[in-house]
């Protein structure tokens, strides 16, 4: 059951600086038996329910405007989408009742306590804190003992988990979360993802935004988007099964010298850093290990190591959103 | 990304050859009963690249607020590009660039008004101004920006900028407090590309980052634990220690010691 579906929605916004069309045409349609012959500049996408569905994309691609048009929180341009079977449009007020949303801005009442707040959205939807509790009890046993320090002054790991506790006290049955994790530790950010599939786990859909290529993996399905277009819908494994360059890692004793001297290369197509090594796709087929080494051995580089790599989400996304040499 | 010149320098800092940028002795700084960070030190050399990682709340900022000249030590000591931040702060605040994900550029103000700002406040010659605007900005691959408000920038352009114009003035060290936040790991890389030319014009890059991709990028990283130094080292020493592949592993089995509730 598609839980989120719309036609040719689209939004734009004219950008003064450029003055380039900068904004979002996107066309969702939910129903898979649908004829989807006449798509148009826009891509097929739906959500399952029960579905944890990555949007993945650079700064600026249209990523939070497809979460407040979703959301109904601003209004598309044309094209038509619903959200638990209700149109954005027509239905605002009965999707406001059922969706949570967590903005990528803390968006709380900071001269509330931590209660104060929970109680407010509660409330809003006609519930109590104890009606729900289950669903939020992970997340809220963390920041309870906190519960009368005003929101202002939390820390930005309890803000985060106060965030998601509001947007769910009213069992919402889609989640929206844009970039929930952003500038949060690596530890806590896994016990978030954590919570996530617990959340899941109680049927609860999951529409999520991040710019973590590790998180993206942990999606069912992603999306990548760019300049308001999807470029590819899959899940994570599938994405890193198509991709169909060759992919090498590269290490030396210089890295910052490696960076451009491989760039140099005639056979090299992009190269960008990858942790301790750097990466790059290999464009010329008859470049082979031993002579890349050896040429950059020419260039006084010591301890070379090249290995044959297989891609991950991270090297999926360079490859789309890095030009070309 | 060790460089063997900058493993040679921390060495001779560690060694005692010659004075490191920064350095800090047995820094502590209490907020009533707690101890945000307890009693730190290290010292970090001259053009290093140096990476400070922790989870939240693990005193990372206090700590770099101190450094910054903005926050006075309860105990403890420390030299920041020769001055102590204690007695000397305004000194301190004079030879450093600070660039945080909030205090960042004036939003209402265009590309070159921000660089004219930051310019004059921190006192570089009127007539160096324009035309190392202009460079900059060409460098930037900007130009077409110039009279844009920063507000109208994707949020990784903003970074960029904002990271250029915090070492404008050329300072001896420049401060980042989590520069890379939610930016895509494109925007991210070429902002890193920014720090490597900073580093090699010998400016000291003291970080912060919870992209542990970027702590493998970094000459040394420190990892703080409820305020205390768990472990400063290469990347690749602690990798070897640890017996692990990647800094995340490092970082997860160091960080899940703390007992320290902020989160």
């Amino acid at each position: 059951m598609s839980v989120i579906e719309s036609k040719n929605l689209s939004k734009n916004y004219f950008s003064a600086k450029s003055g380039k069309f900068a904004g979002i045409g996107l066309r969702l349609s939910g129903d898979p038996k649908s004829p989807s012959g006449d798509l148009g500049d826009g891509l097929c996408f739906e959500v399952d329910k029960g579905e944890i569905y990555g949007i993945i994309g650079p700064d600026g691609a249209g990523k939070t405007t497809l979460f407040r048009i979703l959301t109904t929180l601003l209004l598309p341009d044309s094209g038509t989408a619903t959200v638990d079977g209700f149109d954005v449009v027509k239905d605002f007020k009965k999707i406001r009742s059922r969706v949570g949303y967590m903005p990528g801005r803390f968006s709380l009442y900071q001269d509330l306590t931590v209660e104060e707040n929970l109680k407010v959205f509660a409330s809003i939807f006609n519930t109590t804190i104890e009606e729900n509790y289950h669903l939020i009890k992970d997340i809220y046993q963390h920041i309870e003992p906190f519960k009368t320090r005003r929101a202002g002054a939390l820390s930005g790991g309890m803000k985060q988990k106060l965030a998601l506790s509001c947007a769910l006290i009213h069992k919402p049955s889609v989640l929206f979360l844009d970039e929930p994790t952003t500038g949060v530790d690596p530890v806590s950010r896994k016990e978030f993802w954590e919570m996530l599939k617990k959340l899941k786990s109680e049927g609860i859909t999951i529409l999520v935004s991040t710019p973590y290529m590790d998180e993206a993996s942990l999606c069912d399905r992603i999306a990548l988007i760019q300049n308001g277009e999807f470029l590819t819908i899959d899940s994570p494994q599938n994405i890193v099964n198509k991709f169909n360059k060759i992919l090498w890692s590269v290490h030396s004793n210089n890295m910052s010298k490696l960076l451009n001297d491989l760039r140099s290369h005639a056979g090299v197509g992009v190269c960008y850093a990858f942790g301790d090594t750097h990466h790059i796709t290999v464009v010329d087929e008859k470049l082979t290990i031993n002579t890349l080494s050896d040429f950059l051995q020419e260039k006084d580089h010591k301890d070379v190591v090249i290995s044959k790599i297989e891609a991950t989400v991270e090297d999926c996304f360079m490859e789309l959103a890095i030009p070309k040499n | 990304m060790e460089k063997e010149t900058d493993i040679e320098n921390c060495k001779k800092v560690l060694l005692g050859e010659f004075e490191p940028v920064i350095s800090a002795k047995n820094l502590t700084k209490t907020f009533g009963h707690f101890t945000a960070v307890d009693s730190i030190s290290f010292d970090v050399a001259k053009g290093e690249i140096f990476g400070f990682l922790g989870a939240n709340g693990a005193g990372k900022t206090t700590a770099m607020r101190m450094l910054c000249g903005l926050l006075k030590p309860t105990s403890g000591k420390g030299k920041v590009a020769g001055y102590d931040i204690e007695k000397q702060s305004e000194q301190v605040k004079k030879n450093i660039g600070y660039m945080s994900q909030k205090f960042s550029l004036s939003e209402d103000l265009r590309v070159w008004e921000n660089i004219r700002l930051y310019a004059g406040i921190y006192g570089v010659h009127e007539r160096e101004i324009a035309p190392r605007t202009d460079e900059l900005l060409r460098q930037l691959g900007f130009e077409s920006e110039k009279n844009s408000l920063v507000k109208s920038l994707p949020l990784g352009w903003k970074q960029k900028l904002a990271f250029s114009v915090s070492i404008f003035h050329n300072p001896k060290i420049v401060f980042l407090d989590e520069p890379t936040g939610g930016v895509d790991p494109a925007a991210r890389r070429q902002f890193w590309e920014l720090i490597y030319q900073a580093a090699d014009r010998g400016i000291t890059v003291f970080v912060t980052t919870h992209y542990m991709d970027e702590a493998e990028y970094c000459n040394r990283v420190c990892i703080l634990v409820d305020g205390r130094i768990e472990a400063i080292d290469l990347p690749r020493n602690l990798k070897e220690q640890f017996n692990v592949k990647s800094m995340d592993e490092v970082f997860q089995q160091m960080a899940r010691k703390a007992t320290r509730k902020a989160d």
